[in-house]
């Protein structure tokens, strides 16, 4: 039997890495979503040819590193505060993408009023907010996010709901704002969802290239370590527990954004 | 240009304005209101970026972030707004990145009051958030000095791409009396190269404080000590008056500095040989100066508002060669002259024992 061997001229490329993603190695774990998360934000900011005026804030969580896996110029804000950190960057520099890219810890709790006030001020930026129900990077402790009874390092019989409250759903918040103009959720666990969640992306940075107003992209996460599972079970669990907590859907998509088409 | 009445914190918005500063955020507290209500038509009048921030957190947020875009910015403050932003300072150190604060400083702990004290003066030269780093800290004794210093904040900043903070009493932001404006800079500057302004053209830019590996963050560290070290030993200043026959030096800044001056007038006028010391940088403190009057001198007295916070640095600077005494008012309460006469009275009696 003989193999055909395809010239090399005559291949094409169907798949490859985004410019906007640096060629390195992250540091997240096996079956982690953060790493999809930024492969769909940096494919979304090549198709808009953005790469070069784009400036990401990198928030406090697993996700401090982000600046490094992308090719655009970083930064780090404080725990919570890259709404406010972006602001800053935003105000004096209106020409300029600028991208949060925060975990529920870091916006749902400690930036719960950093993330409020920028959605109600209209600030023109882009907020890839991920959700993973936890807080990953110190070890697995309850999130303003985690499901009842959901055990964690902190609640270790489960999210008691009478004493800690219930989950903060955050689109559901941010949509009663005005100045927030698209608010969406989405969710990371198989393919076709991710093809959703990247069309959201765009949309929220087309949000943002227009001037329209405040985007936010919530995406449902995995965390199979903190949670114990293994990487499967892990985006079997998005589905079965998280997306009845937090439905998916469009929160928010203001007037002037369905104008955009 | 012409000298005109000013209110200090009226003077020290324009003086930033004239200096360049491209962008502010504040948030309201008293006494340093008007500052930020100035900044709210003048910033927007001249097309420049005004906001006001949800709270002190926001606004020492957006500064950092307006700074990593490379643009001169500011905020202003009183205690215990500071002690909001202390986070963000930190960072901001840890970045490297310019930017100059305004602290009007008020009666404290807690809420304390709205009246003029340099309660602050451990949190501003020693304590501005965690981590190894000191901001430069100016203290101005009046308008003219609050104009003055406002210009050098932005400068130094630039230079040394550092925080600086101009820690006025209460007093200084409060009062009016005649001074001068600088005329205008040009504006805007260029932005620097190390400047988020995107990667067009160029390899990317990134600005953070996390060095996860220990050899890295002490590399990181050892360079910011060098740069310290460098503005301690050449950003010291200080004014003096009646010093070169002085036997007892009073040492004081901003207002109690001031009316400490008066105090040593009237002293002088009765024939006591008392000079006047006034730190006008508290970091880097005018240590050099100092401990050269300290070799002429038999004994500093010391006087702040406050229970005694920059006779720390008198006694470094010193170094145990004559006796340090304290003064000090506390709860927004300002020393007079007579009042202060009289401690100076007591204590110079008491030096011309020891001599
Ligand atoms: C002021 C402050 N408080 C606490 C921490 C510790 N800390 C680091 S990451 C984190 C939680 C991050 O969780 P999340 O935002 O959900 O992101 P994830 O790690 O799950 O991606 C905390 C509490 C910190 N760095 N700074």
């Amino acid at each position: 039997m003989t193999i055909d061997i395809i010239p090399i001229e005559h291949m094409q490329v169907v798949y490859d890495r985004p410019e906007a993603l640096a060629c390195n190695h992250t540091h997240y774990c096996p079956g982690c979503t953060h790493s999809i998360a930024h492969r769909l934000v940096a494919e979304a900011i090549d198709e808009l040819g953005l790469r070069e005026q784009t400036i990401l804030v990198a928030p406090v969580g697993c996700s401090v590193f982000a600046y490094n896996y992308f090719t655009v110029d970083g930064c780090e804000a404080a725990h919570g505060r890259a709404p406010a950190m972006a602001t800053g960057i935003k105000r004096v520099s209106p020409d300029k993408t600028v991208i949060t890219y925060q975990g529920d810890g870091d916006l749902a709790s400690i930036g719960i009023a950093e993330i409020i006030h920028a959605a109600a001020r209209g600030e023109k930026i882009t907020t890839i907010f991920v959700n993973n129900a936890i807080y990953g990077m110190t070890g697995g402790q309850m999130a303003p996010t985690t499901l009842p009874n959901q055990k964690t390092t902190s609640s270790p019989s489960g999210r008691d709901i009478a004493s800690t409250g219930a989950p903060l759903k955050i689109s559901e918040l941010l949509a009663q704002i005005d100045g927030a103009v698209y608010v969406v959720r989405r969710s990371l666990h198989d393919v076709k969802h991710i093809r959703q969640a990247k069309k959201a992306i765009l949309t929220a940075l087309k949000v943002q290239q227009a001037g329209l107003g405040f985007g936010l992209v919530e995406l449902l996460s995995t965390c199979p370590t903190n949670w114990g599972m293994t990487p499967v079970d892990a985006m079997h669990w998005v589905e079965t527990a998280m997306m009845p907590y937090f439905p998916l859907g469009d929160y928010k998509i203001a007037d002037s954004v369905h104008k955009l088409g | 240009m012409a000298r005109e009445m000013l209110k200090g914190n009226v003077a020290i918005a324009e003086a930033a304005v004239r200096a360049g500063c491209e962008a502010y955020f504040g948030y309201p507290i008293t006494p340093q209101t008007e500052l930020l209500e100035y900044m709210s038509s003048r910033m927007v009048e001249l097309g420049r970026v005004f906001l006001q921030a949800e709270s002190e957190v926001a606004a020492i947020n957006m500064v950092y972030g307006a700074a990593c875009a490379g643009v001169q910015v500011m905020t202003s403050s009183s205690s215990p707004g500071i002690s909001l932003m202390q986070e963000g300072l930190s960072y901001i150190a840890g970045s490297e990145v310019p930017c100059v604060i305004v602290d009007v400083m008020r009666g404290g702990p807690g809420l304390g009051n709205i009246l003029p004290s340099q309660s602050d003066y451990f949190q501003v030269t020693k304590s501005a958030g965690h981590g190894d780093f000191h901001p430069i800290v100016l203290a101005p004794a009046s308008v003219q000095e609050a104009i003055d210093f406002t210009m050098l904040a932005f400068e130094l900043a630039q230079k040394y791409r550092h925080i600086v903070i101009i820690a006025a009493d209460g007093q200084i932001g409060q009062m009016m009396e005649p001074a001068e404006l600088p005329p205008m800079k040009d504006y805007p500057l260029p932005r620097p190269n190390w400047a988020l302004t995107g990667a067009n053209g160029r390899e990317k830019n990134v600005i953070t404080s996390l060095y996860l590996n220990a050899d890295e963050e002490e590399a990181f560290n050892n360079r910011l000590q060098k740069k310290l070290a460098l503005i301690r030993s050449v950003e010291q200043r200080s004014d003096e008056f009646a010093t070169d026959d002085a036997e007892l030096l009073v040492v004081g800044y901003g207002t109690a500095g001031r009316i400490a001056m008066s105090a040593v007038q009237l002293a002088r006028e009765k024939g006591l040989k008392v000079g006047l010391f006034r730190p006008q940088t508290l970091y880097p403190f005018p240590e050099q100066r100092l401990s050269e009057l300290a070799e002429q001198v038999d004994m500093c007295l010391v006087v702040e508002m406050n229970a005694g916070q920059m006779i720390e640095d008198v006694r470094l600077a010193v170094k145990d060669s004559i006796p340090v005494e304290f003064y000090g008012r506390m709860g927004g309460n300002i020393p007079m002259p007579d009042e202060l006469l009289r401690v100076i009275e007591r204590y110079y009696a008491y030096s011309a024992v020891l001599a």
